[in-house]
């Protein structure tokens, strides 16, 4: 077996009273002393820091000459707008294979020399492996060594970071600027997983647990562990890959049709054309057969992934499974996040849940089960990006 | 007062005890949101799961530490989960049961084999 890997903050994390859990072959933080229901409503009130660094990052450099090649070759991988993608700013999109399921969901950066990725830890390798496959000829892919994540969310988030930062304040959502916090070297991006303002900070591993006890030094920063990440993701009606999406699950089956950019769905233009176009296009126009939609169980019992899903108390139709499912500390009752037939979910508002073989209602619901808080306009103004 | 290897605590008072689970188990465990109890009444052998607990991480299965039958459950704490975590060998007690053997109880662990486990 292979060695767990630890990130650079392993230390800072034990002093800070971690409980650690192996995830995608590195050992985080899974909670602190306060535990992941103080955790999570403390990032939703105040600020939490989360140390990603087992996500990964991705260069993607153009060979001399071949910028426009690169684009188009980025744009067969995945769906998203990279033809008019400003420097500076970034983009959700998905890894598509052939069939139109998805390699792993990332945010791409536009640094202007070159692309900016970040990508699970547990797809990570095989991302670069796919990218390379595809663009060996235009590009220069590498897969960054050395270089920390952290992620710092919620509403004070701006206020903590604009004291050792200033420009932050004028980022909005999605942008993405190469500056220093302290004297420290950062690419900074205005974006998260929590659905919370907050920002994600790129720097040297060297540089990490130096900036991180900087951060430490404004009391309302609190350390939040992978716990917390999830339950803060699942009620932002986000999605966690190998949850709710995997290679047998197309973007439009995830409820994620928004990001198949409107440029990419013209079946004349050439730039429809991406790998599992001729799926998801498809998909696009008729609706798929399973959707991703939000579940209220009814009584307090969670209903967690791999929960089978059925049309009535008979337990005789199944019609999906639970793909994450928990507790929401703000909502202070258990949600679920479910793949299900699209028929059923219109037909039915309660469905049946099997939990240790009792089949339990839950009523059907939209995503997310707390409304994302991102800062979409500039201070000051009411610019809509 | 006596424990067993999986983390639950007996208080004897007459031929009932009462069973929760540890300080220990509740710090592991973490912070709980729901609690599904036996049947009052309910005939209960050793090891069978007779308890769900889950915490905001996972479902976990209480087992009976030994025969009996049910004869208290602690509404409370499915109102609560988190009084098992704030005071677990109190007010966070699960249920109490009567001993088919009394004589069962003596062979627990007592407080120090129980810490010795925990270390």
């Amino acid at each position: 077996m292979d060695e767990v890997k630890r990130t650079p903050l392993y230390e800072l994390h034990k002093k800070l009273g971690a409980k650690f859990v192996s995830f995608a072959g590195y050992s985080m933080p899974v909670q602190y002393t306060d535990g992941v229901l103080k955790e999570h409503l403390h990032t939703r009130e105040y600020a939490g820091f989360f140390d990603v660094s087992h996500m990964g990052q991705i260069t993607v450099w153009p060979q001399k000459g071949k910028e426009q090649d690169l684009i188009k070759c980025l744009e067969y991988l995945m769906p998203c707008d990279l033809v008019s993608l400003p420097v500076n700013r970034q983009s959700y999109s998905v890894l598509t294979n052939a069939q139109g399921g998805v390699i792993d969901d990332i945010m791409i950066a536009n640094r202007g020399t070159h692309y900016h990725i970040v990508a699970n830890a547990s797809q990570k390798n095989a991302d670069f492996e796919h990218l390379k496959k595809h663009i060996s000829d235009t590009g220069d892919v590498c897969l960054l060594q050395g270089k920390s994540l952290l992620a710092i969310q919620g509403p004070l988030t701006e206020s903590i970071l604009s004291k050792v930062c200033p420009e932050t304040t004028k980022m909005k959502f999605l942008d993405h600027y190469q500056t220093k916090i302290f004297s420290f070297p950062c690419l900074i991006s205005r974006s998260g997983y929590t659905g919370e303002d907050g920002f994600e900070i790129s720097v040297d591993d060297k540089d990490v647990a130096s900036l991180s006890q900087k951060l430490f030094e404004n009391t309302h920063l609190k350390p939040i562990g992978l716990g917390a990440r999830d339950s803060l993701r699942m009620e932002a009606g986000l999605c966690l890959y190998g949850n709710d999406l995997n290679e047998k699950i197309t973007p439009p089956e995830a409820s994620l049709s928004w990001s198949i950019h409107k440029s990419r769905r013209t079946k004349s233009s050439s730039r429809s054309e991406f790998l599992g176009s001729e799926t998801i296009l498809d998909q696009l126009n008729k609706g798929t057969d399973y959707i991703r939609v939000g579940l209220f169980p009814s009584g307090k019992a969670p209903m967690r992934q791999g929960a089978e899903i059925y049309a009535d108390s008979s337990g005789d139709r199944k019609i999906g499974v639970i793909t994450s499912g928990g507790f929401s500390p703000t909502l202070s009752r258990p949600i679920s996040i479910s793949r299900i037939l699209r028929t059923s979910a219109e037909q039915h508002n309660e469905i049946f849940v099997k939990v240790r073989g009792d089949l339990l209602p839950a009523k059907i619901t939209n995503l997310p089960f707390i409304p994302s808080k991102y800062k979409k306009t500039y201070r000051g103004t009411h610019e809509i990006y | 007062m006596k424990y067993t290897e999986e983390h639950e605590w007996l208080r004897l008072e007459g031929d009932v005890v009462t069973v929760g689970i540890t300080q220990h188990a509740s710090e592991q465990l973490g912070d709980l949101v729901f609690v599904e109890l036996p049947s009052d009444g309910q005939e209960i052998s050793k090891d069978q799961e007779i308890v769900v607990i889950e915490s905001v991480k996972a479902a976990s299965d209480i087992l009976a530490p030994l025969d009996g039958v049910i004869t208290a459950v602690n509404n409370l704490i499915v109102e609560e989960p988190s009084l098992v975590n704030s005071d677990p060998m109190g007010e966070g007690w699960f249920f109490k049961m009567k001993l088919k053997n009394p004589s069962d109880f003596d062979g627990l662990l007592d407080k120090e084999d129980y810490e010795k486990l925990t270390q």
